[in-house]
């Protein structure tokens, strides 16, 4: 027997594992596709904005979402052409 | 041509560690400086995102990217601690045949350009998904615990590897690698359980790595850390990476790590984590 354990001590990541698990969960409960479909128009959008004033590659633009407690953020990326190319 | 090496993880039982090894081999790859993508083939019922810690990130998948919904550059989700390994999920969908044969090879032969090392994490059973997962393999990762319907279920699954993926129709034969999972030295040792070599002698494939028995692998599942990356130092963790320097090509004798016993390995064991 651990004697952490007979301390009573609880590890910590098992929290962690509750933490992790009520947030995925609470998401995919909610979730049927939505994501996916709004990042799919925010890209399009951004992709047109940016395109205006810049010659980009549509695949160096990368959307990250960040799904946290109470906030999702959206992370945009945006491969700028090199100096040489403008 | 590419150098990439594509490597399926399978074993035909669920619950036997496919998703662990597949983390935790994926990331010891990076770790050694290779480009390398995890895909998750368990579509319907999705692990590896959670096992890697990559599930709140997670915005398209396979699926997507099979049906043209996404480009595989939007689709993989890149690693919070190496910026050399990624994910590809695999969908929430319950739609059994979103994947197809066509799809899975055009994803893969993409992938092929940007990665030295592919590791498909097969779903258990041997339907449609496991054999997708194992269609494009170089080479196979046969899970295994020292169990008998296990190493029953790995002698299927080495029949399917000889038979229906792509090496094998081109009349190749798949190198295939025997990882035993769950191991418990001491009860091996009183002969309650399965031996190594038992399970080697009876399946006739070579052993990459013997992973023991550990509460690390728990853990690491916990805070969404593959285990070679939660604790180098421990058991698990050891067995993970030897096996990967093996996968490299390096002639190592297999070794299983085993926990510190002893009062003061325990006490500091416990301080530390």
């Amino acid at each position: 027997m651990n004697i952490l354990n007979f301390f009573g001590k609880r590890s910590e990541s098992a929290s962690v594992a509750k933490n992790r698990l009520q947030i995925l969960l609470a998401h995919e409960r909610a979730d049927n596709g939505t994501d996916a479909a709004l990042i799919s128009s925010l890209r399009e959008d951004i992709l047109a904005v940016v395109a205006k004033k810049i010659d980009i590659d549509p695949d160096s633009v990368r959307l990250e979402m960040d799904r946290n407690g109470d906030v999702t953020t959206l992370g945009i990326d945006i491969e700028l052409p090199s100096a040489r190319a403008s | 041509m590419s150098n990439a090496t594509v490597v399926v993880v399978t074993s035909g039982k669920g619950g036997v560690g496919k998703t662990t090894t597949t983390a935790a081999i994926a990331s010891a790859l990076a770790k050694e400086g290779y480009q390398v993508c995890a895909i998750d083939f368990d579509v319907g019922l999705r692990n590896l995102d959670l096992i890697m810690g990559a599930e709140r990130r997670v915005v398209f998948d396979l699926v997507n990217v099979v049906r043209g919904e996404a480009s595989i550059k939007q689709a993989l989700v890149r690693d919070k601690k190496l910026n050399n390994l990624y994910l590809l999920p695999a969908s929430q969908t319950r739609d059994k045949d979103a994947l197809t044969e066509e799809g899975v090879a055009s994803v893969i032969n993409e992938l092929r350009m940007y990665f030295d090392w592919i590791v498909c994490d097969s779903p258990a059973g041997i339907e449609r998904g496991a054999t997708l997962a194992m269609r494009h393999a170089d080479e196979a990762i046969i899970v295994s615990n020292p169990e008998v319907s296990s190493v029953r279920d790995c002698d299927r699954i080495i029949g399917l590897l000889d038979a229906k993926t792509k090496v094998a129709e081109d009349g190749g034969r798949m190198p295939k690698h025997l990882m035993i999972t769950r191991y418990d030295t001491e009860r091996a040792k009183t002969g309650d359980m399965l031996a190594t070599d038992d399970v080697v002698d009876i399946l006739s494939v070579p052993l990459i790595g013997v992973v023991p028995e550990s509460k690390d692998v728990l853990k690491a599942s916990n805070v969404g850390l593959p285990v070679t990356l939660s604790d180098e130092n421990s058991p698990p963790a050891k067995a993970y990476l030897e096996a990967t320097r093996r996968l490299l090509g390096e002639d190592i004798p297999v070794t299983i790590p085993e926990e510190k016993k002893g009062l003061f390995g325990k006490l500091f064991k416990g301080r530390a984590a």
